[in-house]
This record gives C-alpha cells, sequence and structure tokens, in this order.
C-alpha cells in the first residue's frame, strides 16, 4: 500500500526533525532530545490533581522526552491514572476534578485559559487501561475520530495505515464492518490504539494498555509501542515493571510515603539508571519488587 | 476386595453429601426449589388469565359487530349506523401530536439532565418535579389544560389541546425512561470519543444516543401506548360523545377511541354495548401491535449495537 503522510524510511529515521509535524501543526521548534520541552515532548510543573477536596496527586514536575517511551509505575493507588489524565486534561472530566500546575506541549501551556480541551485532545491522544470500542463497525471505530476532526484524505487509506500501525490489519481486513464489540480483548485494544492513531496526535497516553490482556496481546502492544515512538511522544501507565523496563526510555516511579497523602513524583530518570541504580531507597525496593 | 464393597455398600445406604456436618437433604431443597417455581409461575399465571378472560369475554361480544361497516362509518345516536372511523382517526390524529410534540422535547430534556445539567439546587428541584409529574392523576392533567390550553391560549376544545395535554402527560415518563437508558451507556464511551478530540455533543450525538436507543425507544413507545389509552384527561376538555364528521384539521373538535367506547357503555341499549365491547378489541389490537412494535425495535437495535 503506498502510504500517502509517512514512507516506511521516514518511520525509521527517529532523531531527525520530525518536518510533518512542523508544517503541519505549526508549534515550532526542532524536535531535538535535549532541551527538555521539545516542540513535540511534554513538560510538566508543579501538576497537582484534585477530586473535590481530595489531594490525589501532588507537585509534579517532569519533562517528556519527544519520540521516546516514558513509563509511569508505582504501588496502585498513588496517583499514576489521576496524573495521566492530567496530561491531556481528561482529569476534568470527572465531576469535582480539577488540577492545577503548568503542562506544556511544545512551547504551548495546554491549561492556559484560552486553551480548548478538544483542541488538547485530539493533539494528545489516549489509550484507556479497559479496552473501550464504540458500538460501530471496526472500520468506523477507526474512521470516526479522523472525520469529525475533518479529515480530507482518503479514508480507506487512512483506516488500513492506522490498523497497520497498531498491528491489527492482518486479523480484520476481511471483516471491516463487523462490529468493533466481536473482537478479542486484546484485539479491541489494538483497535482503540488504531483510532487514536488515525487522528494524528503528537502524544499518545496509554493507562495501563495491556493490564486486562493475555500475554499475546500484550506482547503485541508492546511491539507495536516500539514502532510507535519513532512517529510519537509515548507515555505509559503500567503495573508490570518488567514491561517498563523493556519498552521504555524513561520511567517515573510514583509513590505515597503515608497513608492518605497525595501521590508524589518520587524519582524520575532513564530507565536504565532507575532498573540498576537508582537514587532512592523506595525506588530500588519497588524495582526490585520487594513491595507493591 | 470384600472391604471396597462394603465401601459400596455404606455409600449407597447414604445419599452422598450428607452426613457429617451435613444434614439437610438435597431432596427436600430440590423440593423447595419446586415449591417456589410453581409458586410464581402462577403469579405470573394470574395476570394472563386476567387478560385472557377480558380479552374471550370482549371478544364474543364485539367480535360478531366488527365489519367493514363498523370501521369505515361515522358516529350516530342509532346504533345500526354508528361506526368508530372518527375515534380511531381521532386518536392517530392524537398520537401524531404527541409523536412530534413529546418525543423530541423529552428525549432532549433527559439529555440535559443526564449529560449536561450541574448537580445544583435547581436542576435538582427540576428532576424532583419530573418525578413527581409521574405520578400526577391524568384527570389533574385534563383540568390543566382546560385552563391552560382552552381558556388562556383558546385552542377550543380540538385536537391540539387533546394532544398537548396527552404530550404534558406522558413527557415525564419518557424523560425517565431516556435518562435511564443515557445514565446505561458507560463513562469510558464518552472518554473514548473525549480522547480523539469530539466535543461533548459528538460524543451524544455518535455514541451516547444511539446506545442509549433502545432502552429510550421502548420506554417511549410504552408511554405512547399510555396515551391512546388514556381518557379522563380528553373528557375533562370535553370531547365529542359521537362525531358525525371526521376531524379536519389541528382545530378540530374530536372523539378518540377510549372516549367512543366510554360513551357507547354509557348508552342503555344492548346494541351500544356490543359496539363499545367491538371498540375495545381494536384497541387493545392497537395496543398490542404497538408493543409488539416496540419490543421489535428494541430487539432490532441492540443487535445492532
Amino acid at each position: 500500500m503506498a502510504n500517502p503522510r509517512r514512507t516506511k524510511e521516514e518511520q525509521k529515521v527517529t532523531e531527525a526533525p520530525q518536518n510533518r509535524r512542523d508544517t503541519k501543526k505549526g508549534t515550532g521548534g526542532a524536535s531535538s532530545d535535549d532541551a527538555g520541552a521539545s516542540a513535540f515532548g511534554m513538560r510538566i510543573e508543579n501538576l497537582s490533581a484534585h477530586y473535590g477536596s481530595f489531594k490525589a496527586v501532588t507537585d509534579v514536575s517532569m519533562d517528556i522526552r519527544a519520540n521516546k517511551v516514558t513509563a509511569l509505575i508505582g504501588p496502585s493507588g498513588c496517583g499514576k491514572s489521576t496524573y495521566i489524565r492530567c496530561l491531556n486534561r481528561m482529569h476534568e472530566v470527572i465531576p469535582g476534578a480539577r488540577a492545577e500546575g503548568r503542562v506544556r506541549l511544545g512551547d504551548q501551556d495546554i491549561y492556559a485559559r484560552d486553551m480548548d480541551p478538544v483542541r488538547i485532545r485530539r493533539r494528545i491522544g489516549m489509550v484507556f487501561q479497559k479496552p473501550n470500542p464504540f458500538s460501530k463497525s471496526i472500520y468506523e471505530n477507526v474512521a470516526w475520530g479522523a472525520r469529525i476532526n475533518g479529515y480530507k484524505g482518503d479514508m480507506d487509506e487512512l483506516v488500513e495505515h492506522s490498523l497497520k500501525q497498531a498491528a491489527l490489519w492482518e486479523e480484520v481486513k476481511d471483516k471491516l464492518k463487523k462490529s468493533g464489540y466481536d473482537l478479542s480483548g486484546g484485539q479491541q485494544q489494538r483497535l482503540c490504539i488504531a483510532r487514536t492513531l488515525a487522528v494524528e496526535p503528537e502524544v499518545i497516553l496509554m493507562d495501563e494498555p495491556a493490564s486486562a490482556l493475555d500475554p499475546v496481546s500484550t506482547q503485541k502492544i508492546e511491539d507495536t509501542m516500539d514502532q510507535l515512538k519513532q512517529s510519537y511522544t509515548v507515555v505509559i501507565v503500567t503495573h508490570n515493571m518488567q514491561q517498563a523496563a523493556r519498552i521504555s526510555d524513561y520511567t517515573g516511579f510514583f509513590y505515597i510515603e503515608n497513608m492518605g497523602d497525595p501521590g508524589r513524583l518520587w524519582e524520575f530518570d532513564e530507565t536504565e539508571k532507575m532498573f540498576s541504580n537508582p537514587d532512592r531507597k523506595e525506588t530500588e525496593d519497588y524495582v526490585t519488587g520487594r513491595f507493591g | 476386595m470384600s472391604q471396597s464393597s462394603t465401601e459400596v455398600t455404606r455409600q449407597k445406604e447414604q445419599e452422598p453429601g450428607t452426613g457429617g456436618n451435613f444434614k439437610t437433604s438435597v431432596g427436600a431443597r430440590h423440593g423447595w426449589d419446586r415449591f417456589f417455581t410453581a409458586l410464581v409461575f402462577a403469579a405470573t399465571l394470574i395476570g394472563l388469565a386476567v387478560l385472557g378472560v377480558l380479552l374471550v369475554d370482549v371478544g364474543r361480544q364485539g367480535v360478531p359487530v366488527l365489519s367493514w361497516h363498523f370501521f369505515t362509518s361515522l358516529g350516530s345516536a342509532d346504533a345500526e349506523n354508528a361506526g368508530f372511523l372518527p375515534a380511531i382517526l381521532g386518536s392517530l390524529w392524537l398520537l401524531g401530536i404527541v409523536l412530534i410534540v413529546a418525543v423530541p422535547v423529552g428525549i432532549a430534556a433527559a439529555v440535559y439532565l443526564e449529560e449536561y445539567a450541574n448537580d445544583n439546587w435547581l436542576n435538582r428541584l427540576i428532576e424532583i418535579n419530573i418525578s413527581n409529574l409521574a405520578g400526577v392523576p391524568s384527570i389533574i392533567y385534563g383540568l390543566l389544560g382546560l385552563g391552560v390550553f382552552v381558556y388562556i391560549f383558546g385552542l377550543g376544545r380540538s385536537i391540539l389541546t387533546g394532544g398537548l395535554i396527552l404530550s404534558l402527560l406522558i413527557l415525564p415518563v419518557i424523560i425517565i425512561a431516556t435518562r435511564e437508558a443515557v445514565r446505561a451507556v458507560p463513562q469510558s464511551v464518552r472518554e473514548g470519543a473525549y480522547a480523539l478530540g469530539a466535543t461533548q455533543w459528538e460524543a451524544i450525538r455518535h455514541h451516547v444516543l444511539p446506545q442509549a436507543l433502545p432502552g429510550a425507544l421502548t420506554g417511549t413507545i410504552l408511554a405512547l401506548s399510555r396515551a391512546i389509552g388514556e381518557t379522563a384527561p380528553l373528557i375533562a376538555i370535553g370531547a365529542v360523545p359521537y362525531m358525525t364528521f371526521l376531524p379536519e384539521g389541528l382545530l378540530s373538535s374530536f372523539t378518540a377511541m377510549p372516549i367512543q367506547i366510554y360513551n357507547w357503555t354509557g348508552e342503555p341499549e344492548e346494541a351500544f354495548q356490543n359496539l363499545a365491547a367491538a371498540g375495545i378489541v381494536v384497541l387493545m389490537l392497537v395496543l398490542l401491535v404497538s408493543n409488539a412494535g416496540a419490543i421489535w425495535l428494541r430487539n432490532k437495535f441492540q443487535r445492532r449495537n
């Protein structure tokens, strides 16, 4: 298939500036990996998240590098999911929930007063813990997001390309008219990844995307992610430390020191360092499986 | 060898699974099981039996009267000539008005309350009021309509007035049924849409409403059935006892099936009693068809989802 937007060769060039993005979205800046918040990475400053009067996460600052996979790990209930939902303004969808602090995508503050969350979510896509396909055909599941965002190209090609990127095409190419619900759990999750890719976001957030899946499906999704980081910035919450170690370049460890405190980012570094020689004892205890 | 054979006989003497700390035999528990099965089945039969008796009784009296003449003739003070056509058409007119007025307003209100409304005192007040309205006797709606639509708005004792009253009457039922259906759509569906950059309306229009449709439709059609059978509020605004002409438009005077039946049963002649029975048969058939339609539609949409 001729890919209208991105050739294989382009995908393989990891470090080169992503011209497609620069021209299309006009966020400006080069996609250098070293300068913190580059055009396609994210910079989070002093982020806190609340549910009503309950503070779930406090004072998180981190740089999410472009074209890298950043994993967020930590014990249950320490605010990883809450935090990742703040990164595309999904947190505030829950009644009473709000976030404070600054989250920058490129050089734009996504929590700025005049920033439209609908626009943000198109640029920062999200895959959820439980597969949530729409009750529509497989084709429509992928095409819908692109259509509402006014995609003008060849929809058939976009659907095929997105499904291929999500490693689902071969399994569904003969039944695109079938309901998304007819697929297995692992296939549904890859369908959700495909529909996220179809709107061409810049960042993909994944909230434990493989936690409900069998090992074979998990493997497929991990393989997909390796491909994805060549074109996207990926942030993934996971309970599975082997998974974090396998797929991520950077790892953030969230931790609650005392019961009832809000979750904090305890340590954040390159994955290799986090798993071999972390600075803090709690991180080491957690990654070596001594608790959690 | 002999030891194992005694074991076998011991097992035969005592029911397996009993003995030791467990006394009650499974047989007795199955007995209770059968008893309650019979009990709940009997309870179901009562409803069915009442309907059956009603149908047989009315059918015996009314079916012989059902004829081409009955369906195509106008009302008359003379039982020989009296027909059901104005009542059938009147009910269809009312149904049409209710469909146009109550269904869109009801679904829209339900979507607002479920998807958009904040949890503040005003919206809570609205919610409580809607629940209460669903329980208000229908005659009250008739009197309200008489005061508001007939006297204040000057719409007369017309089809329009009747349709608006019936719309008000079933609006709370439609709202409540649709809200239930909308609430049953999982939040993850909305979030999936938002995550692609959808607006709230796009998520509702393309995902929430289609998934809520079977439930909303079922509730709505049951409410419409109730509207067709409703008599008291129409009597309150003065529907015509018998019509010697067909309804001509929204402001025409009218009669409806239940009104016509009610008036026929009030006549002393037995011929009118038979006409009433025939009218009941027709009304029941219409209700059966519309309820069956509700079930069919629900199944159809559920399969598609």
